[in-house]
């Protein structure tokens, strides 16, 4: 697809979307994890005052350069994902920025955010935030591997890397999405998709409940509201992809928003299930039972 | 308890058994028996557990009197220690070598009533309080009133009620 | 002052030597400032609005009331619904409930993670300790007046006060920031003097920057 100067206010577009769109799919998923709970849960717009707030706060310390590029870092990560995707399939207006590779970028872009964070998070020289970067980039790292080579299997399958031809290859019906074609990818995918998704029982990481709240331990006022901001972009940035490459894509906003409503719930149905996993618990995890799966998935592509 | 304190009477200058239940009793011992005699009763006659160790200020006698607390785990039964020292000079034998709890018990009683244990490891450490610059609390001639008054400041209007009277008004104001 | 924040010289490994003045040289020396509403009305209307209702208490039981506030997490009282939530370090938390009796080797870590808030931040002295001492009032090492160290915005009366009454409690200080009164921070800044003075008074061996944040 060609470039036209139009595309950038249409991905603006989208992304203004998405945001609303996460910060209340957020909202709503920790009432439903509340509700598991017997609590009555945050208000659904709970997330809108805490973003103005932070943002509102009157002063901030910063500890260096990398301190504030740290966060701007994580956002651009999200930001990326979202607009080198095709948000709907064969919209010219939420095609956004994607190109004939753009499934590489996206890979790297998934990981991006995680070592932007690490930059800023060492700068601020609290032995939490360095601890949690570490236990983090390694929780990443071992989710990741599966996501890759499932993600090998499918562009073998569909000998392409372009996802708006993915997405193609995976229109007319229930039957031809990739989970029905090639289940093995999609569960391996689905493994590491419960690992970065940052909820339990793989959240030892940055839980607010954990004593070393991790990477964000010295982030504080529109710092943290960048990070809030990214945090609300990134899964459901992630789960986009995850639509795109194994449920067959969305043709329209409202199949967009109930697609990537369920593929997240399946992450919070795990997590509201499953106690918190230890790092390297989750590591072995993913290395016992996610990853031979997509190997697997490749050896059979 | 009484047979092992006949056995012991003839090792160790030790006073009368007090005893308060068939499984507690206590003793006294001078200041320079008391190590031996901690000694034996850990190693031989099976009182392995050190529970506590506290002190007691007795201004009226000048003295202060330490208690340690043992408790042979196979039997059950606990006995007490005591040993008187002199409070104008509060020095004892640090028995951190027979149980290194009792390191941590001193640095308490250091703190809190003075007492010196020579060669008690961390003996000079803050424990629980920070920069105190008094005289040790838990001494009976501190008055924390005192100290409490000088050192922080009250808001004025504190009225001090005797419950049963007070509640008595509320309760019957005409006095019924 | 503890060896570790004293005036030194360390000699590298290659053989340099520095002066080190931990105190000076970890820490920032510059005072709080003042910092007054900035924008509009209307905006700084809407900004109090959601600092009332996005109240993320600091993570930190000083005393025996901190039991109190568990029950506030849980499904009977559940104060989520009501913005508050729990954060575990003070760079992101901006109310500070004091909970209960404060010895004053506590209070020197309540002055310095209170510093460390970013504000505007808000004080809650929860207890009747707080307010005069309490059952403390005769103690050598708890203080009375919380007011007289820390700028107080809400006292919360009882021993303890039950979590309805610590309900209320954050109501009433939502009713403060919303009508543009709850300037405790600004409050620490004028009259810093005056809390630094009171707050040496009382904790002898003050080993720390004046102002950490």
């Amino acid at each position: 697809m060609p470039f036209e100067w139009v595309q950038i206010p249409y991905a603006l577009l989208t992304l203004f979307i998405v945001v609303n769109y996460g910060l209340v799919l957020t909202a709503l998923i920790q009432k439903i994890g509340a509700r598991v709970g017997r609590r009555h849960g945050i208000r659904i717009y709970q997330n809108y005052v805490d973003l103005l707030k932070n943002y509102a706060l009157r002063t901030h310390i910063t500890h260096g350069v990398m301190f504030y590029l740290g966060p701007v870092f994580r956002l651009t990560g999200g930001v990326g994902l979202l607009l080198f995707v095709p948000t709907i399939f064969g919209s010219e207006m939420f095609s956004n920025l994607s190109f004939a590779g753009d499934l590489i970028l996206a890979l790297y872009f998934v990981f991006f955010g995680s070592l932007g964070m690490a930059l800023g998070a060492g700068e601020s020289g609290h032995p939490y935030s360095a601890i949690g970067v570490t236990r983090g980039l390694s929780q990443v790292t071992a989710a990741e591997l599966p996501l890759a080579l499932a993600v090998f299997a499918v562009s073998l399958q569909y000998e392409t890397l372009s996802i708006t031809e993915i997405v193609a290859a995976q229109q007319g019906g229930v039957t031809n999405w990739t989970l029905f074609t090639n289940p093995l990818a999609v569960a391996a995918a689905m493994l590491s998709f419960l690992g970065s998704m940052m909820r339990p029982p793989f959240d030892v990481v940055l839980a607010p409940q954990e004593i070393p709240i991790g990477p964000p331990t010295e982030y504080h006022s529109a710092y943290l509201a960048l990070m809030q901001t990214n945090r609300v972009i990134f899964p459901v940035a992630k789960v986009v992809i995850y639509m795109n490459l194994f449920f067959g894509g969305a043709t329209g906003w409202g199949e967009f928003a109930v697609k990537v409503f369920c593929i997240y719930m399946v992450s919070v149905l795990v997590g509201v299930v499953f106690p918190r996993f230890r790092v390297e618990q989750s590591i072995r995890w993913f290395l016992v039972w996610a990853v031979p799966i997509g190997v697997l998935s490749i050896v059979i592509a | 308890m009484k047979e092992m304190h006949a056995r012991l009477r003839h090792r160790h200058a030790m006073g009368e058994l007090e005893s308060r239940r068939p499984d507690l009793a206590f003793v006294s011992v001078s200041k320079d028996s008391l190590r031996p005699l901690l000694a034996d009763l850990r190693d031989r006659e099976g009182f392995t557990h050190l529970v506590l160790l506290t002190a007691v200020d007795w201004i009226e006698d000048n003295q202060f009197q330490l208690t340690y607390l043992l408790h042979d785990r196979a039997a059950p039964r606990d006995l007490g220690v005591r040993v008187m020292l002199d409070r104008d000079n509060p020095v004892m034998d640090s028995v951190h070598d027979l149980w290194p709890t009792a390191a941590t018990y001193q640095r308490e009683l250091r703190e809190m009533f003075g007492i010196d244990f020579p060669d008690s490891p961390r003996l000079d450490e803050e424990f629980i309080l920070e920069g105190w610059t008094d005289k040790p609390p838990y001494r009976r001639d501190f008055d924390t009133l005192e100290y409490a008054e000088k050192t922080f400041t009250h808001r004025p209007g504190r009225e001090t009620h005797d419950p049963a009277t007070y509640m008595k008004q509320k309760l019957y104001p005409d006095g019924a | 002052m503890r060896e570790e924040l004293r005036k030194r010289t360390v000699t590298a490994p290659d053989g340099q030597t520095f002066e080190i003045e931990p105190l000076k040289d970890y820490f920032c020396e510059a005072q709080p400032q003042v910092q007054r509403p900035a924008y509009a009305k209307i905006v700084e209307d809407l900004f109090n609005w959601a600092r009332s209702e996005s109240l993320w208490i600091l993570g930190f039981g000083t005393g025996c009331g901190a039991i109190e506030m568990r029950p506030l997490m849980t499904p009977r009282y559940d104060a989520y619904r009501f913005g508050i939530q729990w954060r575990p370090t003070p760079r992101q938390s901006n109310l500070f409930v004091i909970s209960g009796y404060l010895s004053v080797k506590t209070l020197k870590r309540v002055i310095r993670s209170y510093e460390q808030m970013q504000g505007p931040k808000y004080v809650v002295g929860l207890g009747s300790c707080t307010i005069n001492g309490g059952m403390y009032w005769d103690s050598y090492n708890t203080i009375k007046q919380l007011a007289d160290y820390l700028p107080v915005d809400v006292y919360i009366a009882g021993c303890m006060p039950r979590p309805e009454a610590l309900l209320a409690g954050f109501e009433e200080l939502k009713r403060i920031i919303r009508a543009g009164k709850g300037e405790g921070a600004n409050r620490y800044a004028e009259n810093f003097e005056w809390y630094k003075a009171n707050q040496k008074r009382v904790i002898q061996d003050w080993d720390m920057p004046d102002y950490n944040w």
